[in-house]
């Protein structure tokens, strides 16, 4: 079987930065309740250097952000080892870099794919904000279905909604 | 022409930050600045709020050293549940708190050292930017980044044990904490079977500080004179002198060393420390109120506190104190880049403070919690990773918050930073016709010795990279540049 990882980074203390948290929270109560194997789950305030050693023994890893690009609700893309490196802070890093620098030091990748989701409010306070509950809605609905209908193997073929 | 150059945001610095340097006809720095641009109000935000629920709240400040906030508001909601002044809580109360506070300043500043300073001295401040990061030193010195990653990986591994859970820990609580350490999360550190133990992070600290100083000896004029300057230093010190990152009393030396704050209650520090306000930032500057406010300000971290202490409570972090401290004939010292000394050797500190705690039986005790007579007001400091860091809190009969002030360490060198950026750009940019990459990442890397958290912990998708704008003296712009 593959060894699936979901792996939501963000401040739920800022409102729609903790979507990609509150995704992985309530897709793991789902995995459970489904009794569904092999998937694993974590998160944190941002990715780092350390992840590199997390990711580098799982078969596929679905990162989960907020977003504030253009777009509807959510969608998934790609993420190859990049080789644009210069970072928006030295804090924390991007699925890419992980990726990348697991490959440098572990000479091995898992496939990667990076779940956006949209937000919209960024304040001091605790929760999804109700504009944007809907984008995590749809984002779970996604996934819920496509866990409990595909074999895992098929998820490899997600390339980017 | 006079030109101003903008860097906005400062890469691989936190948050969202600006730099403005500006040049007369004859291309001569006149004035450099660092612009910190988003107001937080989070002071504001806590007012209303049960003070119970202040240790949580605050780590909605930052996403970085949550831990720090953490524990010190804590230590404030402490003196308020009337369980002690920072040092009355149960044995197991105080050690689990310790243990986490070390995993803290270990995992920070080891991302510090192998993620961003390791690569400039590796390659040099002005290698291309592609290579100056952890990525290109596991191409070069692949053992080296893996030791980075493992390290925090260790830190991190320690906060979780000790705060309960990666995101919005809840360890500390009013009066002590609410979970001891088994003996089965003890003994991940210490067996080394899910990672490396404890006591090989001690030996890649040292390796580490190896690594420093043999580049030292080879680059003396970099790392000696870029951004030096005299400056005032403050930190926690214990009772006795010692380095405690936890709790303390406050001290300060001049650029000479000469004490200028005596070990001073930090419950008293309004009596001490003022803080100035100026128009073009929205980050305060702090200053001791007896030397007024051109010339009381001082700097905080990892040098200030080697400047302050008269010595270090564990073995092999002590003797590379006492290096450090004959290279300056025991004066303080006041060289920027030492500043990455004087981190690694809190590294060592910390791993060494560490292994200890982890073989002390109180951190198995049940006895969590401390309960006395509730006060109105609550002062906690602490030093973290970047600084001394201040919360202080007052409450009213319905157990609210009514007043919070909050002094970040990155505030209290918010005038140092300055100073530094100053000091580079007349060295790198007066006279030059052409501003190359290597210069402009020199004014980063003095910013950067700082580590400076500017943190407002939103970091979603989308947003800005590095930006340098162009203006001329009319603050038009006429060139603008993006990566």
């Amino acid at each position: 079987m593959m060894k699936i990882l979901f792996y939501g980074y963000g401040n739920p203390g800022r409102q729609d930065d903790g979507l990609g948290v509150a995704f992985v929270e309530a897709l793991e109560k789902f995995v459970r309740e489904q009794n569904l194997p092999d998937i694993s789950f974590d998160s944190n305030y941002q990715l780092n250097i350390e992840d590199a050693y997390l990711i580098k023994d799982f078969d596929l890893v679905f990162f989960c952000d907020a977003s504030r690009e253009d777009i509807r609700d959510f969608c998934i893309t790609k993420v190859s080892p990049s080789e644009a490196r210069i970072e928006f802070t030295m804090h924390a890093v991007s699925p890419a870099f992980v990726l990348d620098l697991c490959q440098k030091i572990y000479q091995k990748t898992p496939e990667t794919r990076l779940l956006h989701i949209k937000g919209t409010t960024w304040d001091f306070k605790e929760g999804i904000s109700d504009q944007t509950k809907k984008n995590l809605e749809a984002a779970l609905s996604y996934f819920k279905t496509l866990l409990s209908s595909v074999t895992q193997d098929k998820l490899l073929t997600i390339q980017g909604t | 022409m006079p030109r101003k150059i903008t860097i906005e945001p400062v890469t691989r610095v936190e948050g969202h930050g600006k730099v403005t340097i500006h040049l007369d006809d004859n291309m001569k720095v006149v004035q450099s600045r660092l612009h910190i641009v988003e107001f937080r109000g989070f002071e504001r935000f806590v007012q209303g709020r049960p003070y119970w629920e202040a240790p949580v709240l605050v780590q909605r400040l930052c996403g970085i050293c949550p831990v720090s906030h953490h524990l010190a508001a804590a230590k404030a909601i402490d003196m308020i549940v009337g369980a002690g002044n920072g040092d009355g809580l149960t044995p197991t109360g105080e050690k689990m708190r310790r243990l986490m506070h070390y995993g803290q300043i270990f995992q920070s500043h080891s991302l510090h050292f192998f993620h961003l300073v390791s690569p400039d001295l590796l390659f040099g401040i002005d290698a291309d930017p592609t290579v100056r990061n952890i990525i290109g030193v596991a191409m070069e010195n692949k053992e080296l980044a893996v030791q980075g990653v493992m390290m925090r990986k260790f830190g991190q591994e320690v906060i979780e044990a000790t705060a309960g859970k990666k995101i919005h820990g809840t360890g500390a609580i009013p009066g002590g904490i609410n979970k001891n350490l088994s003996i089965e999360e003890r003994d991940r550190f210490l067996d080394g079977k899910a990672f490396p133990n404890v006591d090989q992070m001690i030996d890649w600290s040292l390796g580490a500080l190896d690594f420093f100083k043999d580049y030292h000896k080879k680059n003396k004029d970099l790392i000696d004179h870029f951004a030096a300057f005299p400056s005032s230093h403050l930190s926690l010190v214990r009772k006795d002198g010692a380095l405690d990152l936890y709790h303390g009393v406050l001290r300060a030396v001049d650029a000479e060393g000469k004490v200028i704050l005596h070990d001073v209650d930090y419950r008293d520090y309004l009596d001490y420390i003022g803080e100035e306000v100026r128009s073009w930032t929205y980050m305060k500057f702090p200053y001791l109120k007896k030397y007024g406010k051109k010339n009381g300000w001082y700097r905080v971290g990892p040098l200030a506190r080697l400047n302050t202490i008269d010595f270090i409570p564990s073995p092999l972090a002590q003797k590379e104190f006492e290096a450090f401290k004959a290279y300056t004939h025991g004066k303080p010292n006041n060289m920027s880049m030492h500043m990455h000394w004087a981190r690694l050797i809190e590294i060592l500190h910390a791993a060494e403070m560490m292994k200890e705690l982890l073989h002390d039986p109180d951190l198995q005790g049940n006895n969590l919690v401390v309960k006395g007579n509730k006060q109105h007001e609550g002062i906690g400091l602490l030093e973290a990773p970047r600084g001394t860091l201040f919360h202080h809190y007052r409450i009213n009969d319905q157990d609210q918050i009514t007043m919070a002030n909050l002094i970040v360490a990155t505030t209290n060198n918010n005038e140092p930073m300055n100073r530094a950026i100053e000091e580079v750009a007349k060295e790198y940019l007066t006279g030059q016709k052409k501003i190359t990459e290597g210069m402009l990442n020199a004014v980063e890397v003095a910013i950067r010795a700082y580590d400076p958290c500017l943190s407002c912990a939103t970091h979603a998708l989308g947003k800005m990279p590095l930006e340098i704008s162009l203006y001329d003296n009319k603050d038009q712009l006429i060139d603008k540049k993006r990566n």
